[in-house]
C-alpha cells in the first residue's frame, strides 16, 4: 500500500483560545460547562442524602429502582446489615452508576464535555491548551467503546421508571390503607420524565447501529428497517433530548424531595 | 454603494502578513466577489483558487472571520462589515501562496482506502438489484464536493497535526460510502481502527458544522463506523453472537 507523504505544515498551530473568530464562540462551551456542572453537582448531593427521595406513591428517579432501602418502594428489603458502618449508605449508590455511565459514554455528551470540560478543542477553529492528543484511540478513552453495554442497562431502567409511573397512579388512603386510582402533579412529573428519558435513550447511536445500522442492506429486513427508522427519528434530536431529559430527571428529584420535606404540596388532579 | 475593508492574508510558506484592502460592496455580493474585485483593482497578484462560484466545485475554501467557509457561498450581508473582514487560507494544509493551500495530502490519503469491490452480479446480464432505501443511506455521502473544510476544522489535523495517523472526516465519509454500499464486499474495519485512526475522532462535530453540503458527517458516517469497529474489536457479546449466527 502506498505511503502518505509527510505534510510540510507552514501555518503555526495557534495557542489556547487563539482564534480569528469574531463571534461569541466561548458562549456554547460555557453554557455546556455550567449545565453539566449544575446537574452533576446536584445529583451527587441528592444521591448522598439517602432520605426524602420518596413521597406517597412517588419515587425519585435518581433512586429508582430502589434495590435496597428503607422506603416502601424497595425491591429487596432494607439496607443490608453487612453494609460497613463507616460507609454512608444511600439506595442511589447502588444504581446511579448505570445511567451516569450511559450519559458519560454517550456520543453526544462525549463531544460536548471534551469541549466544555477539557478544551479539546474549546470549540471549532479555536486553539487548544495541549499539544498531545490520544483521542479515543488508546487508554483511557478507548473505554468509551463500552457505551452499548450501558445502553442495555439504560433500556432496562426505562422499564423500572415506567413501573414507577404506574405506581404513581395509586394513592393509598391513610385511614383505610386502600389504594385508589388517581393522578397528581407528581404523576405527571414522573410520566414526563419517562417520556423524555425514553426519547433520549431510544435515539442512542449504539442502539441505532444495533437495530439496523450494522447492515448494508436493511430494506429486506422489515422489522429492523422500522426500528432503524424509529431510532433514527429520535437520533436526529439526540442533543435536544439529552438536555431535556437531564433537566427533567433533576427536576423530578427536586419535586419529590420538596414534597417529601413538606415544602411543596402535591396537588391531586384526579 | 458602500465600502468595506477586507483583511487578507498575503504571503507564502516562509513569510506573510495580513493586508487591508477597502473596496466597494453592493447587495448580493459574496466574499469571493469582493476578493475578485480587490484582485482586479488593487492586488493583481493576489492568489486565490476558485472555479464554479456556485458552491459545487469546492475550490474556494478559506477561513472568513476565523470560520472555515466556501468564499463563494458566504454572503457579505451575513458578516459585520463595520470592521475588517479577515480572509485567510486553510490552516490545516501547507500554504502555497496567499489564499491557496496545497491539499494534495488528501489525494494521497484516498489511495490508501480499499476500493469498491462489488459482489457477483444478481442477473445474468451482469446487473445488480438494489433497493432504493439502501441506496439513499449512502447517497448522502456522495454529496461531498471535496472542499476539505471538514479536514481544515478537524482539531486532530488542525491543532495536533496527526496527518500520518488520522485520515480525517472527509475520508471517513468516503469510507462510510464504500463500507455501507449494499453491493460492496470489502472489509475496511481493521484499517479504520489501525491505519486510519477512527479512534482519534472525539466527536466534536466541527466537521458537520462547517460542511457546505449539510452532510451529517458525525452522526451518519463517523459514529456508525466507530460502532462497526466496536462490533469487531471491543464487543465480546457481538463476537459470540456472530459465532452462532455466522
Amino acid at each position: 500500500m502506498e505511503q502518505v507523504q509527510p505534510v510540510q505544515i507552514a501555518a503555526p498551530v495557534r495557542g489556547w483560545g487563539q482564534t480569528m473568530r469574531r463571534d461569541a464562540w466561548w458562549l456554547q462551551p460555557l453554557a455546556v460547562f455550567l449545565g453539566l456542572s449544575t446537574a452533576i453537582g446536584y445529583m451527587t448531593w441528592a444521591a448522598l442524602q439517602g432520605e426524602f427521595y420518596h413521597f406517597g406513591p412517588y419515587l425519585s428517579p435518581l433512586y429508582s429502582p430502589e434495590l435496597l432501602g428503607g422506603s416502601p418502594h424497595s425491591l429487596f428489603g432494607p439496607q443490608p446489615t453487612w453494609w460497613p458502618a463507616l460507609l454512608p449508605f444511600s439506595p442511589a449508590f447502588l444504581i446511579l452508576w448505570a445511567p451516569a455511565g450511559f450519559r458519560v459514554t454517550c456520543y453526544y455528551y462525549r463531544g460536548a464535555y471534551y469541549k466544555a470540560m477539557w478544551a479539546d478543542p474549546s470549540t471549532c477553529a479555536v486553539g487548544e491548551p495541549r499539544s498531545t492528543f490520544l483521542g479515543e484511540n488508546s487508554f483511557p478513552l478507548i473505554i468509551q467503546n463500552i457505551h452499548r453495554y450501558f445502553m442495555y442497562l439504560a433500556l432496562l431502567f426505562l422499564v423500572f421508571l415506567t413501573y414507577d409511573v404506574w405506581n404513581a397512579l395509586w394513592f393509598e388512603d391513610a385511614a383505610t390503607g386502600v389504594a385508589s386510582f388517581g393522578i397528581g402533579v407528581g404523576t405527571l412529573v414522573l410520566a414526563l420524565n419517562v417520556v423524555l428519558l425514553g426519547s433520549y435513550s431510544l435515539g442512542c447511536h449504539s442502539l441505532r447501529h444495533l437495530v439496523g445500522g450494522r447492515h448494508d442492506r436493511i430494506a429486506g429486513l422489515p422489522l429492523q428497517r422500522s426500528c432503524y427508522d424509529c431510532v433514527s427519528g429520535f437520533n436526529r434530536r439526540h442533543m435536544l433530548y439529552a438536555w431535556m431529559s437531564l433537566a427533567w430527571v433533576t427536576f423530578s428529584d427536586v419535586y419529590v424531595r420538596m414534597c417529601a420535606m413538606g415544602i411543596w404540596t402535591d396537588f391531586r388532579l384526579l | 454603494m458602500s465600502s468595506a475593508t477586507f483583511r487578507i492574508w498575503r504571503g507564502n510558506a516562509e513569510a506573510g502578513a495580513f493586508e487591508d484592502y477597502t473596496t466597494e460592496v453592493s447587495e448580493g455580493m459574496v466574499v469571493l466577489d469582493a476578493v475578485h474585485q480587490i484582485q482586479a483593482e488593487k492586488a493583481n497578484d493576489l492568489a486565490v483558487r476558485w472555479n464554479c462560484k456556485a458552491g459545487k466545485c469546492g475550490s474556494c475554501s478559506a477561513e472568513v472571520n476565523g470560520n472555515p467557509k466556501l468564499m463563494c457561498m458566504t454572503r457579505l450581508n451575513t458578516l459585520p462589515l463595520d470592521e475588517p473582514v479577515t480572509i485567510e487560507p486553510m490552516q490545516t494544509f501547507p500554504l502555497i501562496r496567499d489564499l491557496v493551500t496545497d491539499v494534495s495530502w488528501n489525494y494521497e490519503v484516498k489511495k490508501r482506502i480499499k476500493q469498491f469491490a462489488p459482489r457477483k452480479p444478481d442477473a445474468p446480464d451482469g446487473s445488480w438489484r438494489v433497493d432504493q432505501y439502501d441506496v439513499e443511506r449512502v447517497q448522502e455521502f456522495r454529496k461531498c464536493i471535496e472542499c476539505f473544510l471538514c479536514q481544515d476544522v478537524c482539531h486532530v489535523l488542525r491543532d495536533h497535526r496527526l496527518h500520518d495517523k488520522f485520515i480525517g472526516p472527509r475520508y471517513l465519509v468516503y469510507t462510510a460510502a464504500l463500507e455501507m454500499q449494499p453491493l460492496d464486499t470489502e472489509d475496511r474495519i481493521a484499517d479504520l481502527a489501525n491505519d486510519h485512526g477512527v479512534g482519534y475522532c472525539n466527536i466534536t462535530k466541527c466537521c458537520t458544522t462547517v460542511c457546505p453540503e449539510d452532510i451529517a458527517i458525525t452522526d451518519n458516517a463517523i459514529i456508525p463506523l466507530k460502532e462497526r469497529v466496536v462490533d469487531q474489536m471491543y464487543d465480546p457479546l457481538t463476537k459470540m453472537l456472530r459465532m452462532f449466527t455466522g
